[in-house]
């Protein structure tokens, strides 16, 4: 372990990024374009319900190179801090770099300050590090984040979307990215009302993916052979919890049986 | 031409230990103590924003006592060391020896080529799964690396606080019983201490990932009843 030391005027403060630059760890974008290197594995659909108590996050499970599958249960929604989750699509390598850097730089603000960044402060420093990912989005590494959490100051719950230049669209009700994205703000579009409940949020957002994988071959749907569900989270006043499997199963049946 | 009067290194690094010293017996008192629920540390602080006792990663806790600026630069120092390190290998990788290490050698260097000493004494400690391996390091103003065994005591008082602390600390107590031994050291025969003049945090040893956690006014209160 080192510790780094700084003259006052170059400290980096709480910023872990700016630390990661002084220290010459900060990722460099690719010279060129990184399609000529190959396919690469890319994540795809995540959706953000705002319900009664707070949000809804979910992902499904797929990752695709160009045809092919690379990966049948990676995951797409994380925590970012206690009150907060983030959801990743696009180019998976980047994006979960992104995540990491996203999670500690929230981490790193609140030791480092002794308290914890605002639901918007933390919805713009994801701006920020969206904006300066772009070099690397031009070179076929689009990353493009859901951002959605629990606001302890106003207790509500709110969501935010972003484009691959960093530009951040808070959104009342929900929220989709990646390529499944249409059809699930689709179905979530017809089944929204304002002030759902949990279970009629989660049952929201399983549909939603279920259309999407229907629809969108990088999609990929429940997968109760190997076991496999989408991750999905809550986020409401008790902060973000991510939902047991077991649920999950039991509300896959229960959709089921009313899809055909 | 003018020569500099010769002084013996021995009395500059008396001078300077006397100077630290001083500074450091301005502050007031902390404990740092093993209890069965993790790891207890709790300061007279009657400030509830300038704190003495903060979270340096998962499971390390960091405490100072004497200059706040001093040991609060200590203490986001410490706290970048460990985020760096725990991106570039693993968060398991983080550990309070090499931290403590690092700091005894801030401290050594600062005491030994600068002209003024850090008023500093820090307490670096890791919250193990079982107890009997958690780790209390002791780093006083010259870079003096202590490793302690089930407690610590740092600031101006320290050495009544410690013989008061250490007559009426039990091992394997619980918070709510080492944590009245803690403050009833600091308060001492005379006087009374309340949760209001009290800064207490745990590193909670069933945590699973970030285990440090502040105790609030009512809590402590409710603890030390």
């Amino acid at each position: 372990m080192h510790i780094p030391t700084f003259r006052t005027q170059d400290d980096p403060g709480p910023d872990f990024a700016a630390l990661l630059r002084s220290q010459g760890l900060g990722p460099a974008a690719p010279a060129s374009a990184v399609t000529t290197a190959g396919t690469i594995p890319h994540g795809t659909t995540v959706v953000a319900i705002r319900y009664a108590e707070g949000v809804v996050m979910a992902g499904d499970r797929r990752a695709t190179s160009g045809n092919l599958i690379s990966h049948r249960s990676i995951e797409k929604v994380f925590p970012a801090d206690r009150w907060s989750g983030v959801a990743i699509a696009g180019a998976a390598g980047p994006a979960m770099e992104m995540v990491k850097l996203f999670q500690l730089q929230l981490e790193h603000y609140e030791k480092v300050e002794g308290e914890a960044l605002s639901l918007e402060g933390k919805a713009n420093q994801l701006s920020q590090m969206v904006r300066n990912h772009l070099p690397a989005a031009m070179q076929g590494l689009a990353v493009v984040p859901l951002f959605a959490g629990y606001d302890t100051r106003r207790t509500v719950g709110r969501l935010f979307q972003y484009d691959v230049t960093g530009g951040r669209y808070e959104e009342d009700d929900y929220a989709t990215s990646g390529s499944g994205g249409l059809h699930a703000a689709t179905v979530i579009k017809l089944g929204f009302a304002d002030g759902l409940d949990r279970g009629d949020a989660l049952d929201l957002a399983l549909r939603a993916l279920v259309t999407a994988a229907d629809e969108d071959s990088a999609t990929g749907g429940p997968d109760p052979i190997r076991g496999i569900w989408p991750v999905v989270a809550t986020i409401d006043a008790a902060g973000f919890t991510r939902v047991d499997d077991q649920e999950l199963a039991e509300r896959y049946a229960t959709i089921a049986g009313g899809a055909r | 031409m003018s020569m500099p009067f010769y002084v013996a290194p021995e009395q500059v690094m008396k001078d300077r230990a006397d100077y630290a010293r001083k500074g450091i017996a301005r502050g007031r008192s902390l404990v740092g103590a093993v209890c069965a629920e993790g790891i207890v540390i709790c300061a007279e602080n009657p400030s509830s924003t300038l704190r003495k006792v903060s979270e340096i990663y998962d499971r390390i806790a960091f405490a100072g006592v004497g200059k706040y600026n001093e040991f609060d630069q200590l203490r986001i120092a410490g706290v970048r060391a460990a985020d760096l390190k725990g991106y570039s290998f693993s968060r398991e990788d983080v550990d309070a020896r090499s931290l403590a290490n690092q700091y005894a050698q801030i401290l050594g260097q600062v005491f030994t080529h600068e002209m003024k000493p850090l008023e500093v004494e820090i307490l670096v400690a890791e919250v193990a799964h079982e107890a009997a391996d958690d780790q209390l390091f002791h780093l006083l103003y010259d870079g003096t690396v202590i490793d302690e065994d089930r407690f610590a005591v740092l600031g101006g008082d320290a050495e009544a606080v410690s013989e008061r602390f250490g007559a009426a600390y039990e091992a394997d107590a619980d918070l709510a019983g080492v944590l009245r031994a803690a403050v009833d050291a600091l308060a001492g025969a005379e006087r009374q201490l309340v949760a209001a003049e009290l800064e207490v945090a745990l590193l909670d040893r069933a945590g699973s990932r970030r285990c440090f956690r502040r105790l609030a006014d009512d809590e402590v209160s409710r603890l030390i009843g």
